[in-house]
């Protein structure tokens, strides 16, 4: 596909600068400017056809199932999209006045008494612009923490199964990274890991279900074991959505948490962003949430930038606000039921699905699933991989699960279908994996070559890194 | 109301499937005293009419009023194309494109994305996008300070204040040293840098046009970084002056960050924004974030994918250059469309908010209201005020963002506000905002 660049032709033009006429009375220096800029020249049509053109090439939930284990891509509803749209919003700058701002501070104060309501934290940040970023001021929560107590303490504890940035976020504050093993059931293991727990680990960050899809049945004793070395025990929201109603993250024995609000609380994943990843935080902990704070005064919400404890400022404002207004519209319109109901027929799902597949498809370990589930390649016969059955899913109108993660299980196969999925989808998505599977067996090479009939074949990435090629040069 | 879809009879044969007798059973994993047994406390549920209801009354709560604020945010014309084709859910329901095959579509939008921010600033290699014009500058100072392997960076005291605050947590948590530099009469006092510039120095950052809206001699800034062997980092949070403005490329920055929500975002309350980083050739490697590639597919067809990932926490763990996982796809995508209806009309629409700003300066000070620098300037400057905030809050009261207080981060500057203009203030507003200004402050 041709880049909107290659559609340029000299005088076309799809916007036209108001005629004012205005005089220039305080010409900048000439040496300070450019000699002009050569961007592009087309129309509105070109643009209209391009984009058109582009989105047709791209699968999203609205396309078709998006089973991306441990993404929780579940429906995007359309009236989020309507209210994030509201002038009131969007046209509100961030330096207005608190005054001119009741209506959008309202919002952040309410949503972040809805995220304790469901996990029991104390209070919630809504700087954090996404999960992994949410992370890292979690982190820089706990360092400060233990600055304040005059401990130094320089590891923090990770299990096997973490996702990449729990580890690449705790390196950004100086921690040291140590890996706890899982047992061969999928949980921590808790020998291991009460061995490794002294006086020098600041924290120990969990996914919680797990990221192999499983709820850790130690949790308890985890926390216990954390808490009596004075340590403290972060949870990665990013499974939230598989306990939702169901049981507090806090009552687990978590400190701090993030939430994906992209994820559990549907949000559009906007091909990559913007997401949100507020953080959450026990009273003990309030004091050092980033600032500015929401808080409720006698003349209305106000933000709160005087906090002494705090880590300090980690976004240009206040997060991505638009993201969190459509969290909240959420969580009004499912109301307690309704959010309940959302984490348990996730569960139910992702159980249903993994009944359809287990006997056709490998299952490392066999428990009940929370939100997903992981399956491997280790029985597809004529070498046939993961990868393979990624691709080849694509041709039967689904987007591929998460492939290689958790690291710990070889050729994963990770598979989260959501809540929003109706039992015909499951079902269908369940033969054409199983359809995949007989094909590995009587005609392998139509699994090795695939995908068939997408926008593009099977993209050489390996060219791509070898020789970059980063902007189109004309 | 809510979207999920399992009818009673459904549920049963699920349930039979599983082999459990209850939704209930598939918790039993989870111990006893876990588990909750009350309901939520949340407001009840409610249907999509009642939600329109409820979420207008609460943005009727915000009054936006005729926007004079700049400071990191800016309110721009945003042609209709750019919702129109945005709000394709082809684009905003997807996932990042791991699966290249189906996400051509958000692959050439970024790879465009990398190429417009590229050729704007003049820089090689641009990233697919930060979380903000903040944290992109900090993630630029973390990557100076990791590819030069020194702990000290300077700013000058014209960056925006948020963007210090963002990069004194950042560096707070790497253990690196920022300096803030004073600035003399509105930009970076160059003598001053000078004699802070020394071997532990990785980086010098310069905002321009600077948070007073003075443009700095970015130049001679890289030139006396270059001298001490640091890297020259530049901010830019109001990307439009790119249109008017020497290229950073062309003026020795090695690093260039900032913000591009003005771009064909929304304000928004501040999010969600648009980071931008690029960088000379020599930092491709290094560099934090998504990058999107050109290669083909088996046929041989044009085709892009990310690439360079070995950079990243997926694959390199507690090594990779950032822990940062996502972009703004969305906010990039907006971007990309607006610069391409705007395309190099860009230049007389730069010229227009410059005018613009410096028909409303030339009005205030008219009536008594003196710029508090003698400098050149892009779409913002800074004017004195006598009881600035009595002024601003009367001048709410008249329907208008009157502008940022800079007294609420400069001591020396209390009577001081910093005015935006684009084109969306035209003259006749501005000439109703020199007066308001006049009226309130009598």
């Amino acid at each position: 596909m041709p880049v909107i660049f290659e559609k340029s032709r000299c005088g076309r033009s799809a916007y036209a600068v108001p005629s004012w006429e205005l005089a220039d009375t305080d010409p900048i220096p000439a040496a300070m400017c450019n000699d002009g800029v050569d961007l592009l020249e087309v129309g509105e049509v070109d643009i209209v056809r391009h984009y058109t053109a582009l989105s047709r090439m791209n699968f999203g939930v609205d396309t078709g199932m998006y089973p991306l284990g441990s993404c929780t891509m579940k429906y995007n509803p359309k009236i989020n999209e309507r209210v994030a749209a509201l002038p009131g919003f969007t046209s509100l700058h961030p330096l207005s006045s608190p005054a001119l701002s009741q209506g959008s501070l309202e919002v952040l104060y309410d949503l972040s008494e809805y995220l304790a309501a469901i996990t029991g934290m104390r209070r919630f940040s809504f700087a954090p612009a996404a999960g992994a970023h949410g992370e890292l001021a979690g982190v820089m929560v706990i360092k400060k923490y233990f600055e304040k107590k005059g401990e130094n303490r320089g590891v923090i504890l990770i299990p096997d199964s973490a996702h990449g940035t729990n580890p690449a976020s705790v390196a950004m504050c100086g921690f040291q990274v140590r890996e706890v093993p899982s047992t061969a059931e999928g949980d921590v293991d808790l020998h291991k890991l009460a061995a490794m727990v002294d006086d020098n680990v600041a924290a120990m960050m969990l996914t919680s279900p797990n990221t192999l899809g499983l709820f850790d049945r130690n949790i308890v004793e985890i926390a216990r074991v954390l808490h009596d070395r004075g340590a403290l025990f972060y949870c990665d929201g990013a499974n939230l959505n598989a306990v939702l109603g169901v049981a507090k993250v806090r009552a687990m024995g978590f400190d701090l948490m993030h939430i994906n609000l992209h994820k559990t609380f549907s949000t559009p994943h906007g091909g990559g962003g913007p997401g949100s990843g507020p953080l959450g935080v026990s009273d003990e902990l309030e004091p050092f949430l980033p600032v500015p704070v929401v808080l409720k005064g006698k003349d209305g919400f106000y933000l709160d930038q005087n906090r002494l404890d705090s880590i300090g400022r980690i976004h240009s404002f206040y997060g991505n606000f638009l993201v969190a207004l459509r969290a909240y519209a959420y969580i009004r319109m499912l109301g307690p039921e309704g959010i309940r109901d959302a984490g348990n027929t996730a569960v139910l799902n992702a159980n249903y699905l993994l009944s359809l597949l287990r006997k056709e498809y490998n299952l490392p370990i066999d428990r009940i699933c929370k939100h997903e589930f992981v399956l491997n390649d280790k029985d597809m016969p004529n070498g046939v991989t993961t990868n393979d059955i990624a691709k080849r899913i694509l041709d039967f109108g689904f987007h591929a699960p998460t492939v290689y993660f958790p690291l710990l299980v070889p050729g994963a196969i990770m598979i989260e279908p959501t809540e929003t999925e109706n039992r015909e989808t499951l079902e269908s998505f369940a033969a054409a994996m199983i359809a995949i599977k007989r094909e590995a067996e009587s005609d392998p090479e139509i699994v090795k070559s695939a995908p068939h009939s997408t926008p593009v074949r099977k993209v050489d990435a390996v060219l791509a890194a070898r020789k970059p090629v980063l902007k189109w040069e004309g | 109301m809510n979207y999920t879809c399992s009818p009673d009879d459904d549920c049963s044969v699920m349930l039979g499937s599983i082999g459990v007798r209850d939704v209930d059973d598939l918790f039993a994993d989870i111990p006893d005293a876990l588990r909750l047994r009350e309901k939520l406390d949340l407001p009840s549920a409610l249907s999509e009419i009642e939600i329109m209801r409820l979420i207008e009354d609460l943005a009727a709560k915000n009054r936006p009023g005729r926007c004079f604020a700049g400071a990191g945010a800016y309110v721009h014309y945003m042609p209709a194309v750019v919702d129109a084709l945005a709000s394709r859910s082809e684009f905003y329901t997807a996932y990042t494109p791991y699966q290249a095959e189906v996400s051509q579509g958000t692959l050439t939008a970024i790879f465009e994305f990398q190429t417009f921010v590229c050729k704007l600033t003049g820089m090689d290699v641009a990233n697919a996008s930060m979380y903000d014009g903040a944290t992109a500058l900090a993630e630029a100072v973390l990557m100076s300070a990791h590819v030069s392997g020194k702990k000290s960076v300077l700013a000058g005291d014209a960056l925006h204040p948020h963007y210090r605050a963002v990069l004194e947590t950042y560096c707070r948590a790497n253990g690196l040293e920022l300096r803030i530099l004073p600035s003399a009469e509105g930009v970076m006092d160059t003598s001053a840098l000078a004699g802070a510039l020394d071997t532990a120095t990785a980086a010098v950052v310069t905002q321009n046009p600077n948070f007073f809206g003075c443009l700095e001699d970015v130049a001679v800034i890289s030139g006396a970084a270059h001298a001490a062997k640091a890297h020259s980092i530049m901010v830019v949070t109001e990307p439009h002056s790119l249109g008017l403005l020497a290229a950073p490329g062309k003026l020795g920055v090695d690093i260039l960050c900032g913000e591009a929500q003005s771009f064909g975002n929304p304000v928004g309350y501040g999010g969600p924004a648009l980071g931008i980083l690029a960088a000379k050739g020599e930092f491709m490697r290094r560099m934090p974030g998504r990058l999107v590639g050109k290669t083909v597919d088996a046929d041989g067809k044009e085709a892009y994918a990310l690439t360079l990932q070995t950079r990243e926490q997926h694959i390199r763990r507690e090594k990779a250059t950032s822990n940062i996982c996502t972009n703004q796809g969305l906010c990039a995508l907006r971007a990309v469309i607006y610069l391409s209806a705007l395309g190099n009309a860009i230049r007389p629409l730069a010229e227009l908010n410059h005018r613009l700003a410096a028909r409303c300066k030339t009005l205030l000070a008219s009536k008594g209201f003196l710029p508090i620098f003698d400098r050149p300037y892009f779409n913002e400057f800074a004017v004195r005020i006598k009881k600035a905030p009595v002024v601003m809050k009367r001048l709410e009261e008249e329907g208008f963002v009157p502008g940022v207080h800079l007294g609420d981060y400069y001591g020396e500057y209390a009577d001081c506000i910093l005015v935006c203009c684009t084109e969306m203030t035209s003259p006749a507003e501005i000439d109703a905002f020199a007066e308001a200004v006049a009226r309130c402050s009598r």
